[in-house]
């Protein structure tokens, strides 16, 4: 049994502690805009925040985050549903293609901004270096950053 | 500023009805009312023929009192149009694109309107794209005759075509049949209106989903002349607008899947759910082709949540309540496959048995031209080399998936794919069901690349239904979609030139092993007047696949590099060397000097860094390339792509532009660290440790200039792939004097050894 808070929500879930967040997030929880790339942390599909820190869920056993707080990419809108800086720079830059990997990548870039709110382009490259967009749109992802840095 | 938040809050809105059509697809209750309206594809060349393929039509997409007036538009009471989409979204922006094409000649409110993928149904079938290789008298692509097991023939091949691949979306789809539905819709509105108002049709005008007569002030919305225009019969030639007449082709309308896809709530194929499923993974013969010979599941057998293993003959499959459990069981089920003398194939095996077909294999002709076994002999010097490029996985973001509920002799199938019909149809032949019987619902897919062509994985899922009764949601690992890929086959060319007294190409012989799809991807743009280009075939287990922009991805690296090397032997400048070999060709010459003007060709760069070029045609788009690499460091790095494109128009020149930066950084990962090879006939590579990808931090700056030609339109999903490899290896050589005759790239010791 694994108590956590997700997207503001106290959930309980009654699940083996070893199962990957990921899994729980997306079969247990219902919330599918987390996903699933590799399984192995290699390509950022999965990112969510655990207590605020950017987090593989692919590779963090649930019993990991106990008692902690989770958000999704279904928890950084605000509540009346304003999109978060990040989410409204990604639609300004046309930032998805298939779209897969984006909910990884704004999770990402959340996290990075919260810590460093004036990235420069050799952090920005560095922080998202750990998700893989296969559609290639890394242009636009830098450029999203910078256009949501200016907007906070 | 003004007009893009404007357009921004358009996008919004259609999304937000797109979401709600996608999301009702997604309950039971909802399916069946989505299978009524018929979601998915639709389509083309259905609304240019007469009568009743309409009729039939009509039962399918329209429900209630929605008039269907052609294949790929409805329109509803409250005057919303709704473009009916036969192609499935990865990314590449289709359903924006072929809606705006709607639009356009409809004379459609874009902000008012509706967007449907079609469904997988017979009467959408891809005519166009079927008719466009008839008339060509090209045989259909590899792939389409390997995902309907060559069922199809003739002109019923056409006919059941319903595919997204070989950048046909826009170029087939949009120029035959959206363009053609969207006028023919408007005339048969205008006609309604005329009569209704009796009027001459000649005083009425469409603006934005309203019929206007000027003289009276009399105005109306289309609605009301839906019952009246349909029972009109659709004109086969509507009069279409002029490339210049258009108010939204051309303009950077925001891409209507993009919001769903910040805040995700896009449905893709991993995320279907039915009440009850079951998660299921399976392994697969890593030796394709092999079977399973014994499998012990009793460990796994007594694993929480496991529900069954089964022995599928060529693969093992784990059904259990969740994902990460199946995938544990799979993990305890000791399992052995049969043997063949494929298992002992290794990589070196592979050029080594292509080296011996060279030899001994029936060479076929792709093009000949003048007379090049003369012109070799009398010529003063000629200059040879043997490329060779690796097998190559898509590593599509999303692992393959589908979900399935075989019962009562139906079946419903949840998946993305590029070839809905052909999933449909195979579903229904493994099932030994009428095609009726099985329902496909289609999802965004999380990359194609041309994987998702084939639906191998789809058909795993039924099978694992069926035999459980079970709804089932088969996921595959990342190391079992590596490892079960179709291909992009490893490719030998040898190529020789005859090179006359200006240090010109006087004759062209190319020999390649292995050929798929498009049979001009081995052609040369360039002016030489002697070619003879030929291929042999080496048959090898492993399966192959489209793979973005198929043959045109090896072959651009072969001929654009050779070219290269042609141009220093003569001491030309490789740019200028390219032009004289172009001369006459004004489009080609336009797109080559916009990237050597945008890469600054001419501006000298500082120690450790140089240029490189080169320009391929695919798929009726020109892209040429000049990148800017960087030596210094311990990989070659990609600093700058300077990317030109002449694809007649782009209809969404954003969308474009976004599709020629993808393509050069799928390319790019391919040149650098493309590599799947075998080891006792299996694929070695499993997971991104070793089968790496681009990231941001070593992806180059891209600028794209567009050309507008009043050439037909071209492709732009694939287009940009094919320079980039060519380009990135001509600039190592410009500043290493390294000649790159084998991908991948690698790092510089790569580089340095040669």
């Amino acid at each position: 049994m694994v108590q956590l808070r997700i997207n503001g929500h106290i959930k309980t879930v009654d699940i083996d502690p070893e199962t990957p967040l990921l899994w729980a997030i997306r079969e247990q929880l219902g919330l599918t805009g987390t996903k699933f790339g590799c399984g192995i942390s290699l390509c950022g599909a999965c990112t969510v925040h655990v207590d605020g820190q950017a987090t593989r869920s692919c590779v963090t056993p649930i019993g990991d985050v106990d008692g902690q707080d989770v958000t999704t990419i279904e928890g950084i809108a605000g509540a009346d549903g304003t999109l978060h800086a990040v989410q409204a720079a990604w639609i300004k830059h046309q930032v998805p293609q298939c779209g897969y990997c984006q909910s990884g990548q704004i999770m990402s870039a959340v996290a990075l901004l919260s810590e460093n709110p004036n990235p420069s382009d050799n952090e920005i490259e560095s922080f998202m270096a750990g998700n893989i967009c296969r559609c290639g749109m890394y242009s636009r992802i830098k450029a999203a950053i910078k256009t949501a840095a200016k907007a906070a | 500023m003004d007009k893009i938040t404007q357009a921004e809050k358009k996008a919004a809105k259609i999304a937000k009805r797109a979401a709600r059509t996608r999301g009702q697809k997604w309950t039971r209750r909802g399916f069946i009312t989505a299978s009524v309206i018929g979601g998915g594809a639709l389509l083309i060349g259905v609304a240019i023929r007469p009568g009743d393929r309409t009729d039939e039509l009509a039962k399918l997409a329209a429900t209630g009192d929605e008039s269907l007036l052609t294949a790929w538009v409805k329109l509803s009471p409250d005057n919303t149009v709704t473009a009916i989409i036969p192609h499935g979204e990865m990314g590449q922006g289709v359903h924006t694109a072929l809606s705006a094409m709607l639009a356009e000649e409809m004379e459609a409110d874009w902000a008012a309107m509706d967007i449907m993928e079609a469904p997988a149904e017979k009467a959408y079938a891809n005519y166009v794209l079927g008719r466009e290789f008839m008339v060509n008298k090209d045989k259909l692509p590899g792939f389409v005759l390997g995902t309907l097991n060559g069922a199809f023939l003739g002109i019923t091949k056409a006919m059941n075509l319903q595919i997204t691949g070989g950048s046909t979306s826009v170029r087939f789809t949009g120029v035959g049949a959206m363009l053609t539905a969207g006028a023919a819709a408007k005339e048969l509105l205008l006609k309604a209106a005329a009569k209704t108002w009796d009027v001459p049709v000649s005083s009425l005008r469409a603006q934005k989903s309203y019929i206007y007569h000027d003289e009276s002030g009399k105005t109306a919305p289309f609605a009301d002349f839906a019952q009246l225009a349909a029972t009109f019969k659709p004109s086969l030639t509507p009069k279409l607008k002029a490339r210049k007449d258009y108010t939204l082709m051309g303009t950077s309308l925001p891409r209507v899947d993009i919001p769903q896809k910040v805040d995700g709530t896009a449905m893709f194929g991993l995320d279907a759910h039915i009440e009850g499923m079951k998660y299921a993974t399976v392994k697969a013969a890593p030796v394709h082709g092999q079977s399973v010979a014994s499998m012990d599941a009793s460990v796994a057998k007594a694993m929480v949540g496991v529900q069954g293993i089964y022995n599928m003959g060529d693969y093992v499959a784990v059904v259990a309540d969740g994902y990460w459990q199946a995938q544990r069981a799979l993990e305890a089920v000791e399992v052995t496959f049969t043997q063949s003398a494929e298992s002992q194939l290794n990589q070196a095996g592979v050029f080594a048995q292509y080296a011996k077909a060279f030899e001994n294999a029936k060479r076929k002709d792709i093009h000949k031209e003048g007379n090049v076994s003369q012109t070799m002999k009398r010529a003063d010097r000629t200059h040879e080399a043997e490329y060779n490029v690796p097998f190559l996985a898509h590593a599509c973001m999303e692992p393959m998936n589908a979900t399935a509920w075989v019962k009562d002799g139906t079946c419903e199938l949840w998946t993305g794919t590029q070839n809905p019909l052909g999933t449909r149809a195979e579903a229904a032949k493994i099932l030994g069901l009428k095609l009726e019987d099985v329902t496909l619902h289609t999802a965004f897919m999380g990359g194609g690349f041309g994987r998702r062509a084939v639906p191998d994985y789809a058909l795993q899922a039924v099978k694992i239904s069926e035999k459980t009764g079970m709804p089932i949601k088969l996921i595959w690992s990342r190391e079992e979609t590596t490892q079960q890929d179709h291909y992009r086959p490893a490719v030998t060319n040898r190529l020789r030139a005859a090179i006359d007294s200006d240090g010109m190409p006087s004759a062209w012989d190319s020999l390649f092993v292995h050929k798929m799809d498009p049979p001009e991807a081995s052609r040369v743009p360039y002016n030489i007047p002697n070619q003879n280009i030929e291929y042999v075939e080496s048959p090898l287990h492993l399966r192959f696949g489209p793979w973005r922009s198929v043959d045109h991805t090896q072959h651009g690296f072969f001929i654009e590099s050779f070219i290269d090397e042609l141009a220093h032997k003569a001491g030309q400048d490789p740019y200028q060397y390219r032009r004289k070999l172009l001369a006459g060709k004004p489009r080609f010459l336009a797109v080559l000097d916009a990237a050597a003007k945008l890469g600054n060709w001419e501006t000298p760069l500082p120690e450790g860094q140089a240029r490189g070029i080169s320009i391929v045609e695919s798929f009726m788009t020109i892209a040429a390339q000049v990148v800017t690499v960087d030596v210094n460091g311990d990989m070659p790095r990609a600093v700058h792509v300077a990317c030109a494109a002449d694809a007649g128009m782009a209809v969404n020149p954003d969308g474009f532009k976004a599709q020629m930066e993808s393509g050069i950084i799928y390319g790019l990962t391919a040149a650098l660290y493309g590599d799947i090879s075998l080891e006792d006939g299996a694929v070695m590579q499993s997971n991104f440790h070793d089968y790496d990808m681009v990231r941001m931090d070593n992806a180059p700056d891209i600028d794209v200039v567009i050309l507008q030609s009043d050439a037909r339109l071209g492709g732009a999903g694939e287009p940009g792939t094919p320079p980039i490899a060519p380009a990135f290896a001509n600039a190592i050589f410009a500043a290493t004097g390294r000649r790159i005759r084998s991908l991948p790239i690698g790092d510089m010791s790569g580089v340095n050894v040669g």
